[in-house]
């Protein structure tokens, strides 16, 4: 039984020692900003007159790797995609194309021509209220239950073969099960969205409360404190890290499921938008939208992260 | 006679994966309130773990621990723990950390009162000035300081410390200890402490308890330190019968009882 729990852990569990690598990959923009406050104190130094050029030439080279590599990246995309436009694929329209077709999209994102003829906007807000429904109710339903799953062991075997089996399901195969039960199919996508989202941030507290050391539990004992005192002021805030790196990776994969949820179930929403735009054969509408989600699914991703930064604690 | 801490009779034997191991056999200590005692033992001979069974942490395989006649069953704040990593909760300042355990040992006494307790007891280890950083903003000494402010904090009936300065530099733990001998001066706290420095076991203690080897580990020796205090460091490095009781310390550990580890080199 703790043999298959180990295992079941393995996935989107951040260790301790984990936490470091990720902190540095989170916040480019920090990144980003450190050449301009070096040069603001080497301005404040009377110093620094000389060494202007050094400075430059260091933020020069800071801003390569930086802003160049990227736009290189991005140049040979382009080259390659109006390569294979002109040659192998004629039907893909050309970089221009979209580009026409992103300004049409987004010059006027939010209006509404009724249910079947929305602007891109709206799409996307669609999709994500659906989203942040689905993993809201998953965080309400996950982290107490992941909390008990962490603390005892008997839950643990409770519960431990049940979320082993239905982890690897893909969460699409649950919507006509959602789709029997709720006969709408708004509730079905949030469901699919509940099934997707369940799963990291259950499995990370209850490994989160797991990892929590025993010099915590100790104080919390030698204190007596009480079930509810214990949980609030030290199981809790010990694993609000893990919580929050499991409502990470709900969200994150919550965000590219329900795509493909839309794209099933129909109605307002990114995901049947691009699956309509198909059948309309507007394909520089489809790339367009790709762009969308990928910056909606980095805006998330850069919030919840902001959250984690709020509640990560420094190891004393 | 009943003693303030009696341990009497300890046996502990810990289930392991290679069979059981027998730690402690017939571990018997007494304790006077007021006194400071000091386990002292080769790393892995078991000291940890008489605390931590009187500290209730563990439950002893036979025999316990009596705390003016009453049996200790569960950890509470009359015996707080000083422990060898400190163990402050790192999302909490070094004030709310005071304070957590205030909360509890002061429960249904007025806020006020709350605060300028957890404010007095930061302040007898003079650790006011930092009282709204974070434990991860602090150094070791500092953040062990604070682990002593919160185990004073609760007035325990016994003080229970675990290599309180294990870790830290050579000076940083002089200082400490100094400030211990100090406060266990003024306050009279009776305090159960294992350490393996020789130095810091002579000039603390009313009493050191020596403990054979491991495995089934019991009391070797018990030395009696009749020296007055308080005790100055400078003072004693000179005085003979303080050298004589360091000298007695280490004949148990290197003669006797040798570090089974260096024997095995
Ligand atoms: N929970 C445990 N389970 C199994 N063995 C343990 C446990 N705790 C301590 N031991 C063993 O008991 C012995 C004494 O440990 P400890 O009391 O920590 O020694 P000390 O504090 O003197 O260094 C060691 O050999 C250690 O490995
Ligand atoms: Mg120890």
């Amino acid at each position: 039984m703790s043999t298959n729990y180990a295992d079941m852990q393995l996935v989107g569990v951040k260790r301790e020692n984990d936490k470091d690598a990720e902190g540095r990959t989170e916040p480019t923009v920090g990144r980003e900003t450190k050449p301009a406050e070096r040069i603001d104190t080497a301005g404040a130094d009377p110093t620094a007159h000389d060494d202007r050029f050094e400075v430059m030439a260091d933020m020069f080279q800071r801003w390569i790797p930086v802003l160049v590599l990227p736009l290189i990246t991005f140049g040979l995309l382009l080259g390659g995609w109006t390569w294979l436009q002109s040659t192998v694929s004629p039907d893909l329209p050309t970089p221009v194309q979209v580009w026409d077709e992103a300004v049409f999209l987004l010059g006027d994102p939010f209006y509404d021509h009724g249910p079947n003829d929305m602007g891109i906007g709206w799409q996307v807000l669609y999709s994500l209220g659906r989203v942040l429904t689905g993993f809201g109710l998953a965080a309400l339903v996950g982290i107490p239950l992941g909390l008990m799953m962490g603390a005892s062991l008997s839950m643990r075997r409770a519960l431990g073969p049940v979320v082993q089996l239905l982890r690897p399901v893909s969460p699409l195969a649950w919507l006509p099960l959602g789709l029997l039960v709720f006969e709408a199919v708004n509730p079905s996508a949030i469901f699919v969205i509940f099934i997707t989202s369940i799963w990291p941030i259950l499995i990370n507290t209850a490994a989160g409360v797991q990892a929590i050391p025993r010099d915590y539990t100790n104080v919390s004992q030698v204190l007596r404190l009480g079930r509810l005192e214990a949980a609030r002021k030290i199981l809790i805030p010990a694993t609000m890290p893990y919580i929050l790196t499991g409502m990470r990776l709900a969200l994150g994969i919550a965000w590219m499921v329900i795509v493909a949820a839309e794209m099933l179930t129909g109605g307002v929403g990114i995901g049947f938008f691009i699956w309509d735009e198909w059948n309309n054969l507007n394909v520089a509408s489809i790339i367009v939208s790709i762009f969308v989600i990928g910056l909606v699914g980095i805006a998330l991703d850069g919030g919840v992260a902001l959250i984690k930064k709020r509640f990560d604690y420094a190891p004393a | 006679m009943s003693h303030y801490l009696n341990i009497d009779y300890l046996d502990m034997t810990f289930a392991t994966p290679r069979g059981p191991l027998n730690v402690l056999n017939n571990v018997n200590l007494k304790v006077q309130k007021g006194d400071f005692v000091s386990i002292i033992g080769h790393s892995g001979c078991g000291k940890s773990t008489v605390l931590n069974i009187v500290a209730g942490l563990l439950r002893a395989t036979t025999g316990g621990v009596l705390l003016e006649e009453r049996e200790v069953v569960e950890p509470g704040p009359e015996r707080a723990v000083v422990f060898q990593n400190h163990s402050l909760l790192p999302w909490m300042t070094v004030y709310e950390n005071v304070r957590l355990a205030v909360d509890k040992v002061r429960r249904g006494a007025p806020r006020a009162e709350r605060d300028a307790w957890t404010l007095e007891n930061l302040e007898r280890v003079h650790m006011t000035h930092a009282k709204d950083q974070y434990p991860g903003e602090i150094s070791g000494g500092m953040k062990q300081r604070v682990g002593i402010a919160r185990a004073l904090a609760m007035e325990p009936k016994v003080l229970l410390m675990d290599e309180p300065f294990g870790a830290l530099d050579a000076l940083t733990r002089a200082h400490l200890q100094d400030e211990v001998m100090k406060l266990q001066s003024e306050l009279g706290n009776t305090v159960l402490m294992v350490t393996h420095d020789v130095d810091e076991a002579v000039l603390l203690s009313d009493r050191i308890v020596m403990m054979t080897n491991g495995p089934a580990a019991t009391i070797g020796e018990v030395l009696e330190i009749d020296l007055p205090k308080p005790r100055e460091r400078l003072v004693m490095a000179d005085n003979a019968q303080y050298n004589h009781y360091r000298a007695e310390v280490l004949r148990f550990l290197h003669e006797r009882h040798k570090n089974p580890e260096s024997e095995a080199a």
